[in-house]
């Protein structure tokens, strides 16, 4: 496959799209890890929820 | 399970629970088949290699107007129906649509340079979703500014459905003004200008992007809503140290007075 005199432009087309596609996962997967870590926290500290369930229960 | 049951939160995070895993392996399965079809398809008689970057750029450009228009929807969830989850539907997919039209931007500009001979022009159509990539800028911050979740949903709500006025625009700006954009030319009166050997490969990939912000967007719906329960349960700590502050600065008054006496 050749990308022709322009193949920079293809290239950095491309790469930026797989990194801003990576960071958005990275930041949604360390959120999700940062809310649980501080949920389990909370209820470590006996601050559980009124009906009684863990925050953190996705079931 | 129906919308009403969706309204409750624990629900909602049992249902991504079970229904990420296949969103991720389908969002994958899809950008593989269409990155190899890319990759495959044809140089253009005209635009050469070049034509590739169409498939990054299209998709892109597409999901910036579709994600502000589930902003759109949700807003009206919250201002109307009030739906419990519409507010969190909506702020989890500013920053996900934000990086849509970053990317539509940036990828037009690195087409535009080889095929018009600059990276940027204000035509309409370029001049009109920057407008959109500040508005998603300005709603996030409008988030950020208050802290109270649900006086922020309304002002958030009130600003995306004023900012849906640029959809439109958007879309028709390549017919209402002389733009250096070309005109539509996958959905279009007559049906696409596209062959198939670029068709195909562009669908797939309008596809496997969609599924990639469901998957996102769902996956950030949980987040936010972890988010209002450490929130809550903050909340429900510091009034507790308050009130156990409070009680016990009144009993020392009272043995204070009982000394007294």
């Amino acid at each position: 496959m050749s990308l022709g005199p322009y193949a920079s432009f293809i290239v950095t087309s491309y790469a930026a799209a797989a990194a801003v596609v990576a960071i958005l996962i990275g930041w949604i997967v360390l959120d999700y890890r940062s809310q649980t870590q501080r949920l389990r926290e909370l209820e470590e500290r006996g601050i559980t929820r009124r009906s009684g369930r863990s925050a953190t229960e996705l079931r | 399970m129906t919308l009403i049951d969706l309204a409750n939160p624990t629900r909602f995070l049992a249902l991504t629970a079970r229904v990420l895993p296949w969103l991720a392996a389908a969002t994958v399965i899809l950008l593989a088949i269409g990155l190899y079809q890319s990759a495959l398809a044809p140089d253009d008689y005209q635009q050469g290699a070049t034509v590739k970057i169409m498939f990054i750029h299209v998709p892109n450009a597409w999901l910036s107007m579709f994600v502000w228009g589930v902003m759109s929807i949700a807003s009206l969830g919250t201002l109307v129906w009030r739906h419990p989850l519409a507010d969190v539907a909506a702020k989890a997919a500013a920053p996900i649509g934000a990086s849509f039209t970053f990317l539509a931007l940036l990828t037009g500009s690195l087409w535009g340079r080889p095929m018009w001979g600059t990276y940027w022009e204000w035509d309409a159509r370029l001049t009109s979703v920057l407008i959109l990539f500040l508005m998603y800028l300005g709603l996030m911050a409008l988030w950020r500014a208050v802290d109270d979740p649900s006086r922020a949903a309304r002002a958030a709500a009130v600003l995306t459905l004023v900012g849906a006025i640029n959809l439109p625009i958007i879309k028709f700006s390549v017919d209402w003004w002389n733009t250096l954009h070309q005109p539509a030319s996958v959905m279009r009166m007559g049906g696409s200008a596209l062959d198939k050997s670029f068709l195909i490969p562009l669908l797939v990939m309008a596809i496997a992007f969609t599924l990639l912000f469901v998957t996102l967007h769902l996956a950030a719906m949980r987040n936010e809503i972890l988010r209002r329960r450490v929130r809550s349960l903050q909340m429900m700590q510091a009034s507790r140290i308050a009130f156990s502050g409070e009680s016990g600065s009144r009993g020392e008054g009272a043995s204070n007075e009982v000394g007294a006496a």
